[in-house]
């Protein structure tokens, strides 16, 4: 079995335990997550230049989603839809973060990430690291990245999670997305996470 | 028993075939596309391009390039999403049967154009879609703002 049908496999069998339990009496539009993976911590460089750690980012709603500028494509697609989701929220909004991570530092400088990030809202922050930065992360959200062969032009793909993990303001992990839930579940579900009760 | 006239009339009909045979050749696709628009990201990132073809003719037509005055390369790519990965891949070509229509859209089917100009949210770019069988057809294609 991949790391990612791990990954759906874990979550599915968390979110039937915690439905079990009863103490989910919240409805969630996307996966409820909270207490399957560790809490959100990195050592990363962020689109200033700076070395920045999960814990600069306490106090707010954060979204990870893995992906890189030369993705014409689906990157474009997942921001605008998370732009669209933040758009929703209103002045709620205020309390989020998206944490758009480069897996491809080499290209993805943080000059380029600055301009790419602004782009899609004042909000919208990138990071990247070190391959071994990197790899620490995604592995402590059991997921990937790999590099295709570049074309005869140089140019070349990066293979990427299509997950958003959703992070309380303590840094807990809570909710995991996908882009095709769609701007209106997920404005709904990180309006009701705005206003949780527990402390994450 | 075949009489002169009997003669011209094949003759005719085959000039007539010959005829027609050449003006199907010649003439546009009988295709029309619809929704056409590029993302627009910044600095000189690559861009995706979209559109809906309408195949409005009997025969299937295979979209194999397309070409732009705006942009130094342009190829057919396709995103999937896999065991919670998103993969791009370029493909060779994209077919429209007879009679219905090719997407390209978000998340899919995709343009994938590395620019050779400056482009601004609201300009609208010639682009020219070649197919297999030789035809060409023009479509001007709005730059629409990353967030769209």
């Amino acid at each position: 079995m991949t790391r990612s049908l791990r990954l759906i496999a874990v979550c599915s069998l968390a979110a039937l335990a915690l439905a079990a339990c009863g103490s989910g009496k919240q409805h969630w539009n996307t996966n409820n997550i909270t207490g399957v993976m560790p809490n959100l911590r990195f050592t990363l460089t962020d689109e200033n230049g700076n070395t920045v750690h999960a814990s600069d980012y306490r106090g707010k709603i954060k979204l990870m989603y893995f992906g890189y500028t030369h993705c014409p494509d689906i990157c474009p697609l997942t921001l605008a839809t998370v732009g669209r989701t933040l758009k929703q929220l209103g002045h709620k909004a205020d309390k989020v973060r998206v944490l758009f991570v480069s897996v491809d530092p080499k290209r993805d400088t943080p000059d380029v990430l600055k301009t790419y990030t602004q782009a899609f809202g004042p909000r919208f922050l990138g990071l990247t690291g070190t391959q071994a930065q990197l790899k620490a992360l995604t592995k402590r959200y059991r997921v990937s990245y790999s590099y295709q062969k570049p074309d005869k032009n140089g140019a070349y793909a990066v293979n990427h999670s299509a997950a958003i993990f959703v992070f309380g303001p303590k840094g807990k992990v809570r909710l995991l997305m996908n882009r095709t839930d769609g701007a209106a579940a997920m404005a709904q579900d990180l309006a009701q996470l705005e206003s949780d009760t527990i402390q994450s | 028993m075949s009489t002169p006239e009997r003669r011209d009339a094949r003759w005719l009909l085959v000039a007539a075939c010959a005829l027609f045979a050449a003006s199907a050749l010649a003439a546009p696709p009988k295709a029309t596309v619809s929704g056409a628009w590029i993302r627009l990201l910044p600095g000189d990132l690559p861009l995706a391009g979209y559109f809906t073809l309408h195949n409005n003719g009997t025969r299937p037509l295979k979209l194999t390039g397309a070409t732009s005055p705006a942009f130094k390369r342009v190829q057919l790519h396709r995103s999937m999403t896999m065991h919670g990965m998103d993969e791009m891949k370029p493909i060779k070509a994209a077919d429209a049967p007879a009679e219905s229509t090719l997407t390209f859209a978000p998340g899919g089917y995709h343009l994938m154009m590395w620019r050779s100009r400056r482009l601004k949210p609201g300009m609208r770019i010639p682009v020219t879609l070649k197919f297999a069988d030789g035809q060409h057809l023009k479509v001007e294609f709005t730059v629409k703002r990353p967030g769209q």
